[in-house]
């Protein structure tokens, strides 16, 4: 599996990719199985499923809180791996985006190989380089899985090009310096990030944090070939705790309003290249 | 160096490494060349260990703790790092930090902190250097350890309570963590323990390794030979390995680390994190951490708050592995026998960290005399003074009342 076709498929479109983010187990498992069809069905085109960790320093206070429910409900690794066999087999790409430690705790072959047969397509790894030397790449290719790694605003160019070399399916560009999380306005760090990986790579770049409204999703899809959306989505869930179905339905709306806005966005690049 | 240093890349064997964002990985580049640059160059050399010696009081005193050593059964060597200026051997690592930090000319630091100790030297250094300080502490601790958020406070720091996770201290270098990757073009992280991403692990070394290199020199000159053994308590592990290392290369002088028990490993309430951890990812380095089946971190226990964490630096996971140095744990109720023990025999209340390598030193001097005879030396870090573990010796020891602790003689009149 790949994220490729998802891709291709917007890019053909004349749009960007709609990526969103939701972790497993949140609110429950089931729960968050439920969550995350509901943002395929309006109109996610690759969904990345979140294995919730005790010490998540890329994550703002959103998704700490998010995660920190779903471990204090007992999910495990192998719940997350269920939840992606459940959204995969909506024929959505779907991907985790895991901290490392649990994938080595669970075992890097092991974890590759079951994420496979899940019928997942990848994994992002924010606190995981390709030059960590954690046998990785080597897992995934063997199983024929992406490798999405992040380039940040910091990135030396030999880095971008050393971790564009590394990555396949995307390249997860972070908008900003700083943690995931909802802001108000757009980052004027991400443009030029994406300039400067798309000198060394021909790969899709998505772009994430911060991402919350149509608009900004509209402003970014405007460049990149991705937009990334996570905590805004988690904010909805929080916000109904005894309103499930009412946060069900907000999510939806959300999702729909960010999938008008990557389309607004490809537009409006449309307009740019014929400018 | 010795065998036992890591490679360029910070990998001391299987152990180290960098494990982090890639937003941070251009600072820890940038942090490696300007750490290598200032340890090859006397100038910079010269100016910590002048700060060191006319500001901190190093070189601490080696001390012959002969009626201490009464109820060892052997020679016990006391390296004074209690003596340093605020207390303990920390100050050692922020100056080197701090100074670095001056010279790569950013503005601000930040720490994390448990207890407070490596929070109080970080906010020392940086009113002695002129730089702006955030420390970030779990919100249990600040609780708990309210003096000395008021010292940190008092040397102008601002300190940032935690409430994330176990609002402990390893959620506070998480928070940390989150503030550099926003910060760190003009922010220093001052690491509090040889612990982290490459090149924290060697740096920190670098900086508090003058406690074996002085208290190596300071034996041969008092006892006229090296020690049989030496024995530090092991928590991020920045004393020890800075003891250590200097013997690492001396075959004949076993090396001793000394893990907090808590309430003994079999309760799984302690933090034995290379005794009874497995090989993970904590914090930016594969080393032993305290983890449950899916990798998630297991909150750890101690009476001490020093030896309070989950996971251990990599180059004593390395040490462990490799056989150069062994590592057992000490249980609350040990470390608190050992820290009356030395108040009664010798009149330094050590801090409780310390007296797990003092309680360690106790059971290895049975062995050690039964060996080689009551001529064996061990040689000890006392890393820091009990000042601060007063509240928490008030209630172990019941010292409000009549009550008397236990394990030291009996008549103190």
């Amino acid at each position: 599996m790949s994220v490729a076709p998802a891709f291709a498929r917007a890019r053909e479109e004349g749009r960007a990719a709609l990526v969103g983010y939701l972790p497993a187990g949140f609110p429950s498992v089931a729960g968050g199985i439920e969550a995350l069809r509901v943002l395929v069905d309006a109109g996610c085109d690759v969904i990345e499923v979140g294995l919730p960790y005790s010490d998540p320093v890329m994550d703002g206070p959103t998704v700490q809180a998010a995660a920190q429910q779903a471990l204090d409900g007992g999910v495990r690794t192998s719940d997350v791996l269920r939840t992606v066999e459940a959204v995969a087999a909506t024929g959505t790409p779907t991907v985790v985006m895991t901290y490392w430690n649990p994938v080595e705790r669970y075992g890097v072959e092991r974890f590759a190989a079951d994420l496979a047969s899940a019928g997942g397509a990848g994994l992002i790894t924010p606190d995981l380089t390709p030059d960590s030397g954690s046998g990785w790449v080597e897992a995934a290719d063997r199983h024929d899985l992406d490798k999405i790694f992040l380039v940040a605003p910091s990135s030396t160019d030999e880095r971008l090009a050393m971790t564009t070399s590394a990555c396949r399916g995307f390249v997860y560009a972070t908008a900003v310096m700083g943690v995931t999380g909802a802001r108000a306005t757009t980052s004027d760090l991400a443009p030029p990030l994406v300039a400067r990986t798309r000198e060394v790579t021909d790969l899709p770049i998505g772009v994430g944090l911060g991402v919350s409204t149509g608009a900004q999703a509209a402003e970014i899809a405007a460049y990149a070939d991705g937009v990334i959306v996570g905590s805004a989505l988690v904010r909805v869930l929080l916000d109904h705790p005894d309103d499930p179905p009412a946060g069900v339905r907000r999510l939806a709306q959300l999702t729909t309003e960010l999938a008008e806005g990557v389309r607004r966005g490809g537009a409006l690049r449309g307009d740019l290249a014929r400018a | 160096m010795t065998g036992f240093d890591a490679d360029e890349r910070g990998w001391f064997g299987d152990f180290g490494g960098r494990f982090m964002p890639e937003a941070l990985v251009a600072a820890l580049d940038e942090l490696t060349v300007a750490w290598q640059e200032a340890m090859a160059d006397p100038a910079f050399v010269a100016e910590f260990e002048a700060v060191l010696r006319d500001y901190a009081g190093v070189p601490s005193r080696l001390y012959d703790a002969t009626r201490f050593a009464e109820h060892a059964g052997c020679r016990i060597l006391l390296k004074r790092e209690d003596l340093n200026h605020t207390g303990a051997h920390k100050i050692r690592n922020v100056m080197g930090q701090a100074l670095l930090t001056k010279r790569m000319g950013k503005t601000r630091v930040i720490a994390e902190t448990g207890a407070g100790q490596h929070g109080v030297a970080s906010a020392t250094a940086a009113a002695y250097f002129g730089l702006d300080c955030t420390v970030y502490m779990g919100s249990v601790d600040t609780r708990r350890q309210a003096l000395n958020v008021a010292r940190m406070n008092l040397l102008g720091a601002t300190v940032v309570p935690v409430d994330s996770g176990s609002a402990t201290l390893k959620d506070a270098i998480n928070e940390a963590l989150r503030d550099w990757v926003a910060s760190v073009d003009h922010t220093a992280y001052l690491f509090g323990t040889a612990a982290g991403p490459h090149p924290f692990p060697s740096m920190v070394r670098d900086f508090t390794r003058g406690i074996g290199d002085e208290a190596r020199a300071q034996c041969l000159e008092l006892t006229g030979r090296l020690p049989d053994a030496v024995a530090a308590c092991v928590g991020g592990g920045s004393n020890a390995i800075g003891l250590f290392t200097a013997f690492l290369d001396d075959p004949e002088v076993a090396i001793h680390g000394y893990e907090a028990g808590g309430d003994g490993v079999d309760t799984g309430r302690h933090a034995a994190t290379i005794v009874a951890g497995d090989s993970g990812v904590l914090h930016g380095a594969r080393t032993y951490v305290l983890q449950d089946d899916d990798g998630q971190t297991i909150e750890s226990h101690s009476i001490s708050a020093g030896l309070d964490y989950p996971g251990v630096g990599p180059q004593h996971a390395h040490l462990a592995a490799s056989g150069r140095a062994t590592y057992h744990p000490v249980t609350d109720a040990e470390a608190m026998d050992a820290l009356a023990l030395l108040s009664r025999t010798e009149g330094i209340i050590p801090a409780i960290e310390s007296a797990h390598a003092l309680a360690g030193a106790l059971r290895l001097a049975k062995e050690l005399a039964a060996e080689k005879g009551p001529e064996a030396t061990i040689l000890v870090n006392l890393s820091g003074r009990g000042d601060k573990d007063m509240g928490t010796a008030i209630e172990w020891f019941g010292l409000d009342g009549a009550a008397a602790p236990t394990g030291g003689e009996g008549d103190v009149s």
